[in-house]
């Protein structure tokens, strides 16, 4: 029962908050008390298990099979815990809101309960309606507090993402009618039952996998389908992008790891070079797109576009090596981007500007916030220490053993290659936002700009702690993904 | 208990002359209360029809049972039909100042009561059809909803727009309505049958000619596409329903649709076999998704932009016709009528205030949060946002198309409802995110909020648990 409580505890706080609970008090215990509920079910996870764990079911509908089931394997444990994790932080982060302020704080949850029904889903259409739910949250969020450009930035997410979702939803309903009538089903356990024993056709698998890859690439923000990601995430509340970046876009990536590629693994295959192409695009493309911007909103929305392209890497490296990898990145960089976008916030309430040529000197009056920022820079750079290190470590490794052959250049040895290029770029345009926001002469109205209130050390100090924790020891994350993963390489037929 | 089909219309029929005789004989009286007894009438029969037991015809009866079946398609459509004529009821109570303002009269509210009772003889007409099995008896319960429509769509008689809108309701349904028999004679010319068991039964041979029989099918579908505003046969939606008085315009775009799409279920069977007759659907579903949703896009009036969203639903239902989904056909139905009526309901007591232009709706979140929300949904649930009803609907004709391997036609929706989250989104935009010069707050009646909340509750539990709908119909 613990998991329905972490699901619907953010809903039924959002519907309190609507009716005209304190908005700021009941959004907070919600989240509080959601985390505590997930991190129960961490330390009682048995890591060793195979299959789901936590499963609760109720019936909902004989047309299709319908049942509401939730239950939790390693995967799906690490999300849970990074959405639980990022959307305390976010919702701490908060500051007093103008207008609607019971409306924003709604909205934060109902983005959180999404992403985690999402999560905690076995069933595909919930897995798809969940994450459907934080849709016209998310217009509203960037459309009435949103800053800069932010209608444009709204119906552009919106659209695109309701584009991307009914795109899935076809694929999700292919697959659903690739299986034979008899095994046919929602349930995500009987499907890969189903994929097992050979039933899904390999010719059917191609498409199939191509229709879903474009659902869940756009969803991800996919080179070349990313153009919604930086912009809304420059005009969004720094609380929504964080909990949209850190979370909600990973939505896509989990999809691919939960059900493309296990179920798919023919129609993966064939894709393999398409994909590969279209993440170097993330990597290198975007990357150098990011160095070029002038503004640290912008900046940060990009390099959270371009980060994907690794985690894209360790999903179609076919290893588990890089699998493993993939699912730390994508926990770690949820972490470190909502950090970055947290401090960005504060720094745009107190200057009014994040135009990179007119920042300077904020270390000065803001030391907490830049010590904050740098280290959050440096776990989004990926230097050792921090989380992201060991998924970039596990997924470039992972990758560049896929098809290896002595004296031979293989198409993952070429791709890793060039993905290793990106650690770079992202060094230099993380360390030069740096610089510029933090460094340098300091103008003089902003004498008066104060630093981080003393209650943003428990958000901050939180995202901090975990990544470093994850990062000395990315075993504890390993340890529970890989059982998930091992899974799918000994199904293959 | 159990109770024959026919005397549920023979009630709801009691109950419309009564109203119209109140209405000629006591002149003193507030004639909303003549609005309530008849909500409160057409309740008491919806609960009878839970009593009713199905009773099937087959082929070989004759008389009364070989026009009139009461299967369970027919029973839902008949339950279907008061709940659309009571929600449009109770929009009517909130309506009844703008008509005192357009009608002329002795007292003040003279004609209010007309307005109450006609509703009630569409109903009845809608119920039969729901029954029919006939041509014959389609013709003429057909007949019974358009005159009927004919008076209310031009009732406010003194606004300009809404007598254009009469007008071209008037010749464009009468102009239908001489298709619908001229295809009739053709196939009765054919087979000789006018009932649609002997009908299928005749066409099955196949030596029969089928040319004469399909050009005849044509021209009935041509006056079936006029009812459920499929394109080409679209034209007169649009101007209609931005003229006609509000409540009717939901009455037209959910009651009338519903039983055009009822007669298209049986109608086709017989035709279903013939390939030609799939294609020709096919494509008229294409084309009524693009138009509908790419006209809907630059609306800047609500009664027009709901316009066009029925056109555009209408290309949604006919993928599940042509998908020979009934099923999904059916519950798609139910879904439109709770998200349009909702939408409408909200948007008469709205007008009131200040007008049905979309910009009318700015801050209505601040003026009123509890209509701003209703709205929202009804919104949210046309687009197709999972967890409500629009949504499961959608995804209910989706997975009946790919299951006959329609591709083009689920492209082209995916693609059409990316354009449906523009415009749809477009209400909520104004009224979420634009401020407003009006502060006062929206006065809302107690059976108003009491009707939206339900229809609210409806949309979410039928998004999350449809199966009653789908009982209902096994």
């Amino acid at each position: 029962m613990i998991l329905p409580f972490i699901v619907f505890c953010p809903i039924v706080a959002a519907l309190a908050i609507l009716c005209g609970a304190p908005a700021r008090r009941t959004a907070l215990w919600a989240a509080g008390f959601t985390l505590a509920a997930t991190l129960l079910v961490y330390f009682e996870f048995d890591a060793g298990r195979r299959g789901f764990d936590f499963v609760v079911s109720y019936p909902i509908s004989d047309a299709w099979r319908l049942n509401f089931t939730l239950g939790v394997d390693g995967l799906s444990l690490i999300m849970l815990l990074l959405t639980a994790i990022v959307t305390f932080a976010a919702i701490w982060f908060t500051g007093p809101i103008a207008t609607h302020e019971h409306a924003f704080h709604a909205c934060l949850l109902l983005i959180a309960g999404g992403a985690l029904g999402a999560f905690a889903s076995l069933d595909l259409f919930f897995f798809y309606a969940f994450h459907e739910l934080a849709l016209i949250p998310t217009f509203l969020l960037i459309g009435i507090w949103g800053t800069g450009n932010r209608h444009a930035a709204a119906w552009k997410i919106t659209i695109y993402l309701a584009t991307g979702s009914f795109i899935l939803l076809l694929g999700l309903i292919m697959l659903y009618r690739s299986v034979p009538d008899g095994a046919r089903s929602f349930d995500i356990r009987a499907l890969q039952k189903a994929a097992a024993l050979g039933m899904i056709p390999t010719d059917a698998q191609g498409t199939i996998f191509l229709v879903l890859l474009i659902g869940f690439g756009i969803l991800v923000s996919l080179f070349p389908f990313h153009t919604w990601a930086p912009e809304a995430y420059a005009s969004a509340p720094a609380p929504a992008a964080m909990l949209h970046a850190g979370v909600l876009k990973k939505f896509g990536l989990y999809g691919l790891l939960r059900v493309a590629i296990p179920l798919l693994p023919q129609g993966a295959q064939q894709w393999t070079t398409l994909l590969l192409v279209l993440l170097l695009g993330n990597i290198i493309y975007i990357g150098l797109v990011t160095i070029a911007q002038k503004r640290l909103d912008w900046m940060l929305g990009y390099s959270s576009v371009m980060h994907m392209g690794y985690i894209f890497l360790g999903i179609a490296s076919g290893t588990l090596l890089g699998m493993n990898g993939a699912a730390v990145l994508i926990f770690a960089h949820g972490i470190s981007i909502a950090l970055l976008f947290g401090i960005a916030g504060e720094i745009r309430q107190r200057t009014g500007t994040l135009l990179l040529s007119d920042l300077g000197g904020l270390g000065k009056i803001m030391p907490r916030a830049g010590l904050a920022f740098g280290l959050a820079a440096f776990a989004s750079i990926g230097l050792p220490g921090f989380a992201n290190f060991a998924g970039e470590v596990m997924v470039l490794f992972g990758a560049f053993r896929n098809g290896a052959e002595p004296y031979r250049f293989h198409i993952f040895q070429i791709a890793t290659v060039l993905a290793l290029w990106g650690v770079v770029i992202s060094a230099v345009y993380m360390l030069r936002a740096y610089r510029k926001v933090f460094m340098g002469a300091m103008p003089e109205n902003w004498s008066g700009v104060t630093d981080l209130r003393r209650s943003l050390h428990v958000p901050i100090g939180l995202l901090v702690a975990v990544t470093l924790w994850f990062g000395f020891f990315p075993q504890s994350l390993v340890r529970i993904v890989s059982p998930t993963f091992k899974s799918y390489f000994t199904q293959k037929p | 208990m159990t109770i024959g089909a026919p005397i549920l219309e023979v009630e709801v029929l009691v109950i419309g002359l009564f109203v119209l005789m109140v209405e000629a004989f006591f002149e003193r009286i507030d004639k909303r209360t003549l609005a309530f007894a008849a909500i409160f009438g057409l309740a008491a029969v919806l609960a009878a029809s839970f009593f009713l037991a199905p009773a099937p015809t087959d082929v070989a009866t004759t008389g009364f049972w070989s026009f009139y079946t009461a299967d369970l398609l027919a029973i839902f459509f008949k339950r279907f039909a008061l709940v659309t004529t009571i929600l449009v009821l109770v929009m009517m109570v909130d309506y009844a100042p703008v008509v005192r303002q357009s009608v002329h009269g002795t007292t003040h509210q003279s004609g209010l009561g007309e307005f109450f009772a006609l509703p009630i003889f569409t109903c009845v007409g809608l119920m039969w059809m729901a029954s029919a099995i006939d041509f014959v008896m389609i013709f003429v319960s057909l007949e019974l909803v358009t005159m009927s429509f004919y008076v209310l769509v031009s009732f406010t008689r003194r606004n300009p727009a809404t007598l254009e809108a009469g007008v071209k309701y008037l010749i464009l349904s009468a102009l239908s309505t001489g298709f619908l028999v001229y295809g009739i004679t053709w196939i009765f010319g054919v087979t000789g049958e006018t009932n649609l068991a002997r009908v299928t039964a005749v066409l099955a041979d196949p030596a029969l000619e089928s040319g004469p029989a399909l050009f005849g099918m044509v021209l009935v579908l041509v006056a079936l596409g006029f009812k459920i505003a499929a394109v080409p046969f679209q034209m007169w939606v649009p101007d209609v329903y931005q003229g006609a008085p509000t409540p009717v315009t939901a009455f037209l775009s959910v009651g009338s649709k519903a039983a055009g799409f009822v007669v298209l279920l049986r109608v086709l069977q017989p035709f279903f076999m013939m390939p030609q007759m799939v294609k020709a659907l096919t494509i008229i579903a294409l084309l009524t998704l693009l138009y509908g949703n790419l006209a809907a896009l630059p609306q800047t009036n609500l009664k027009r932009l709901l316009a066009y969203s029925s056109i555009a639903h209408a290309g949604y239902l006919l993928i599940g016709v042509v998908s020979f989904a009934g099923e999904a056909v059916a519950y798609y139905l139910v879904a439109y009528l709770l998200m349009t009526l909702l939408s409408f309901a909200v948007l008469v007591v709205v007008a009131n205030q200040t007008g049905d232009n979309i910009e009318d709706f700015s801050g209505l979140a601040k003026r009123s949060p509890f209509l701003a929300f209703a709205m929202l949904v009804a919104m949210a649930s046309l687009a197709g946002v999972p967890f409500t009803a629009g949504f499961l609907g959608k995804f209910y004709i989706f997975d009946a198309a790919l299951r006959q391997h329609q591709t083009t036609l689920v492209v082209v929706g995916v693609i059409t409802v990316a354009c449906g989250f523009y415009y749809y989104l477009k209400v909520v935009r104004a009224m979420y995110w634009d401020g407003s010069s009006i502060d006062a707050p929206v006065p809302v009646s107690r059976l108003s909020r009491v009707t939206m909340t339900a229809m609210m509750v409806a949309i979410v539990v039928l998004g999350v648990y449809p199966q009653p709908i789908l009982n209902a119909l096994k």
